[in-house]
């Protein structure tokens, strides 16, 4: 496997500049005759789609959703960084990229990094020109604020509804870009394959949800925007059709997995309440900014937060961070909170959270302002709880939320195999080790609006045409594939239901590669996932047909693919013997309880090659070099 | 506590259905309506049947994915919250809960619980949208926005498009949801361009696609789980009446913006 970033010369500030003016232009009046197929509508796959179609090409989009507004982006809530500086305190391009290198714990890539900080300026006017209502001061100029750790207000965001109301507008720019018929939209098509023609990615194979119907679609070029796998721990605040699938289709198909294991676990959802619970919700991150993180600062007091004094009380973070205190990163929020449930601190009837408390802010600013701030945070947690935050301190707890990991990419975002790109939380992203809070907005947006519309013309532009015979011949073979595993899973007619193997997995790898790893629990992760997919493949009970809309085979698919992906991420978190951001290894730790990366040794990011399903995967490495960002240990005391 | 549901099971859109009685045994009252479907589901998945089909997605309220009549209301007893919302500590042991799907001739049923709403999309694409190309945008601090519109315009453009609305409504009318959308960007100075073209461009769509007209019965503001207001229907239709009056653009019609 080849891995050439294709970083462009020059000083990295001029590095996109560049790499615009080198590239191939296709003629306006050809661009019609390419076929651009791009998978999800989420900020990333609605962004791209809509330009693609705007700038003349033959899109083709397609999502599993019934509509293209359904996306999982449409759930973010707290808002998207841009170095806009309108606040005048201090923020620049430059320290974007920087806070954004050093936040990741120094294992994602400068030069791409830098253009996210500069794409970030522009799609908050593209967002504002569309209708995007941001929220605004009484002067009618755009509102901030600071948000994740950043120590400047660059945030930018909608009430608690940031992602919805910026997927609203690529939403509309792609339902106008259908309405003009450059775009063609599937809803409620599941793409299940890519279709590989003389080693370049020239289509897709499709399963239409209502009608069963298995088809090929090919194109040009292929780009994915298809999220996150953060479902593959069952419990998860992404919504409940997240999954692998899509890439990991792409990865056996020879596009490279980079740095699976790296996974975001974010600090603030609701605890579990039960064995029933099918997802975990987010409590925005926003509510660090004015809430107050503690613990009874006795291992199993059960007080009423009422009863706890203010002495009895274990502000941690705080303590432990007195310069960030609550707004510290979310890999060490989280991994603090982890702590202080595994000490006996835990508080709520399963003793399985933290408080996040809002007393002191509502003394401070005034119910209406907090209310101004976070009501609709507020009202979502009570009608999930039963509990008021206004009067007694919300309950929270850390759960996964984001993956760092995906598709390896180029600089011009695309994969190991020629002609398939791919954008958004999908790809092996911008973020490194750990995102910051309101960075996967921009970065969903930067790669659709601003990147992949210009790479993917370039690549058209330079690609040789398929040969039409190759092509239907790959096509059927292809389709076939995928026929045959429907009725594999359709045939086994077991006795366990999907659900019940996607919790266990999910118990797995929550245990074992999730908030905190080590050798010894990888190893077995790697023993019991194998042993599980087996028992997969010979009891699961798949009722149905796959001739209408079947909702347990849909499900039955997707967790077959987490099966088999589970298994690289534990090799990947196993063979990154260090720690960094999200991925903490129990056994390099500091003195102070911090992540001990290993620079020497582990300054790269994994890349997988795929060599067969209980095979070993292949480990390559993508070296990174740090010119502008000097390595350093992140402080944030 | 122990219910007794009473689902809407059709196999597919010219299928005949009816209601098939099943029991929701050992539900604890902090489970989502949801959840209790799941657990439901997987009974029924053991024993060799069907599982019911129903749409959902985020399940906090914000896809607009969910959606089903609860005991004859869109959504459920609730106000301002989506059927995914929607908690089992709300239900008593012993109670039989009756669940439909979403009817409106611009709505097929698909499956069981599950309907088609992808007329909502087609009114959208009649006009729901501000034209500007990627990359055109003057610096976003160009045009100040007063605080009140860009609130208002906000609340408008919380709309989910769910289609609960279109559900309650004596006439299976979508106006509430076109409004929604309408309004959201008539109140943005973005807007302004296009805004009495698209209102009846909307409307027209709206009409063509089956649903039925407004005659100011409320019924979908009630059950909407994000509270648009039906006054963006008066709004809408100003905008319509002046773009029928004055013809689209001219002085007449955008006076008075
Ligand atoms: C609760 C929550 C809150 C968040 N808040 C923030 C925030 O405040 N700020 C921030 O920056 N980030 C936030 N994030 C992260 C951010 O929302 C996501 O990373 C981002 O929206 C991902 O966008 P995307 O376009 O890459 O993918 P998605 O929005 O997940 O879209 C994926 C698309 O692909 C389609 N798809 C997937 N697989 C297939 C397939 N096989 N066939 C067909 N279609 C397929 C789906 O239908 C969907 O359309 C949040 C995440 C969560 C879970
Ligand atoms: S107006 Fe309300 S009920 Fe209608 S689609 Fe929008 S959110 Fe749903
Ligand atoms: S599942 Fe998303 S709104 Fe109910």
């Amino acid at each position: 496997m080849q891995l050439d970033a294709r970083i462009p010369s020059g000083p990295v500030e001029e590095k996109w500049t560049r790499r615009q003016f080198d590239m191939k232009l296709v003629n306006p009046a050809n661009k019609r005759k390419y076929n651009v197929i791009v998978v999800g509508t989420g900020l990333a796959g609605g962004a791209a789609a809509a330009t693609l179609g705007e700038l003349g090409y033959n899109v083709q989009c397609f999502t599993f959703h019934d509509s293209p507004r359904r996306a999982h982006s449409i759930a973010a809530q707290g808002g998207i960084n841009a170095a806009k500086n309108y606040q005048g305190d201090g923020d620049s391009i430059y320290r974007l990229f920087y806070d954004t290198v050093k936040g990741g714990d120094f294992r994602s890539r400068e030069a791409n990094v830098y253009r996210l900080a500069e794409l970030s300026l522009n799609i908050i006017d593209q967002a504002v020109a569309q209708g995007v209502p941001f929220a605004r001061e009484y002067g009618g100029l755009l509102a901030n604020r600071s948000f994740g750790g950043a120590q400047v207000s660059r945030t930018f965001y909608a009430r608690g509804q940031t992602g919805q109301q910026l997927l609203l507008g690529a939403y509309q720019a792609l339902e106008r870009q259908i309405a003009l018929g450059t775009v063609k939209m599937h809803n409620r098509s599941e793409m299940l394959d890519v279709i590989v023609v003389d080693g370049r990615a020239r289509g897709i194979v499709t399963r239409h949800l209502v009608t069963g119907k298995i088809e090929a679609h090919m194109a040009d070029a292929v780009v994915l925007g298809t999220g996150g796998y953060s479902n593959v721990f069952f419990l998860s605040t992404n919504a409940m059709m997240c999954n692998v699938t899509a890439t990991w289709r792409a990865h056996k198909r020879g596009a490279g997995f980079a740095n699976p294991s790296f996974t975001q676990i974010h600090p603030t959802c609701i605890p579990q309440g039960g064995e029933y619970q099918s997802k975990l919700t987010l409590m925005s991150e926003s509510l660090r900014n004015d809430g107050r993180i503690w613990v009874p600062a006795r291992a199993g007091d059960t007080r009423p937060a009422s009863d706890i004094p203010e002495s009895e009380r274990d502000y941690y973070l705080e303590r432990l961070y007195p310069s960030f205190g609550n707004l510290s990163p979310r890999d060490i929020a989280s991994r603090r909170a982890k702590e202080m449930v595994d000490a006996g601190h835990g508080i709520g009837d399963l003793k399985n959270g933290v408080f996040l408390d809002f007393a002191d802010a509502i003394k401070r600013l005034g119910r209406d302002v907090v209310s101004e701030r976070y009501g609709n945070l507020f009202e979502m947690y009570e009608k999930i709880t039963g509990e008021n935050p206004y009067e007694r301190p919300m309950r929270i707890y850390p759960a996964p939320h984001y993956t760092m990991g995906g598709l390896w990419v180029d600089y011009d975002l695309e994969t190991t195999l020629p002609g398939l790109f791919c954008i958004g939380e999908a790809n092996f992203s911008d973020h490194g080790a750990n995102r910051l809070g309101a960075s996967a907005l921009m970065q969903g947006l930067a790669d659709g609006y601003f990147i992949a519309p210009l790479t993917v013309g370039n690549y058209l532009a330079e690609a040789p045409r398929a040969d039409a015979d190759a092509s239907a011949l790959a096509a059927q073979g292809v389709v076939k594939e995928v026929e045959a595993r429907q009725q594999l899973l359709l045939g086994i007619n077991g006795s366990r239901t999907v659900d019940s193997f996607h919790v266990e997995l999910g118990r797995i790898m929550w245990n074992h590669c999730g908030m905190a790893r080590n050798e010894a629990g990888l190893k077995k992760a790697l023993q019991e996932i194998p042993q599980l997919r087996e028992e997969f493949w010979e009891n699961v009970l798949v009722p149905g047909s796959g001739a209408s809309l079947n909702q347990s085979l849909e499900k039955a698919g997707r967790v077959a693919d987490f099966l088999e992906f589970a298994e690289v991420m534990c090799h990947d978190a196993l063979t990154r013997d260090e720690s960094c951001g999200g991925h903490f290894r129990e056994e390099h730790v500091t003195e102070e309880g911090e992540a001990r990366r290993d620079d020497e040794n582990f300054a790269h990011s994994a890349v997988w090659e795929f060599t067969g399903v209980g095979n070993a995967p292949v480990r390559h490495e993508e070296p990174l070099t740090f010119e502008h960002v000097p390595l350093s240990q992140r402080s944030y005391k | 506590m122990d219910l007794t549901l009473h689902v809407w099971r059709q196999a597919g859109t010219s299928a005949a259905g009816d209601f098939q009685t099943y029991k929701a045994v050992g539900i604890n009252g902090s489970m989502s309506f949801l959840e209790m479907l799941d657990l439901v589901n997987e009974n029924i998945t053991r024993e060799g049947g069907d599982p019911i089909a129903f749409e959902h997605d985020c399940r906090e309220g914000i896809c607009g994915s969910c959606g089903m009549v609860v005991n004859g209301i869109a959504h459920g007893p609730h106000d301002m919250t989506t059927v995914c919302q929607l908690h089992m500590r709300s239900f008593a042991d012993g109670d039989e809960v009756w669940i439909e799907p979403f009817r409106a001739r611009a709505f097929p049923v698909l499956k069981d619980l599950v309907v088609e709403r992808a007329a909502l999309d087609r009114i959208v694409q009649a006009g729901g949208y501000v034209s500007i190309r990627t990359g055109s945008a003057p610096d976003a601090n160009a045009t100040p926005v007063p605080k009140p519109d860009a609130d208002r315009a906000f609340d408008a453009a919380a709309c989910i498009g769910c289609g609960a609305c279109v559900a309650a409504c004596p006439n299976a009318s979508a106006m509430l949801f076109t409004a929604a959308k309408a309004a959201h960007l008539s109140y943005l100075p973005q807007g302004q361009t296009e805004r009495l073209g698209r209102a009846l461009d909307m409307v027209a769509v709206h009409d063509d696609e089956g649903f039925g007209n407004c005659t100011n019965h409320g019924a979908c503001q009630v059950v909407c789980p994000k509270g648009i207001s039906v006054d963006y229907i008066a709004r809408l239709n100003r905008d319509t009446i002046r773009a029928t009056l004055g013809g689209v653009g001219s002085p007449a019609a955008t006076a008075g913006q």
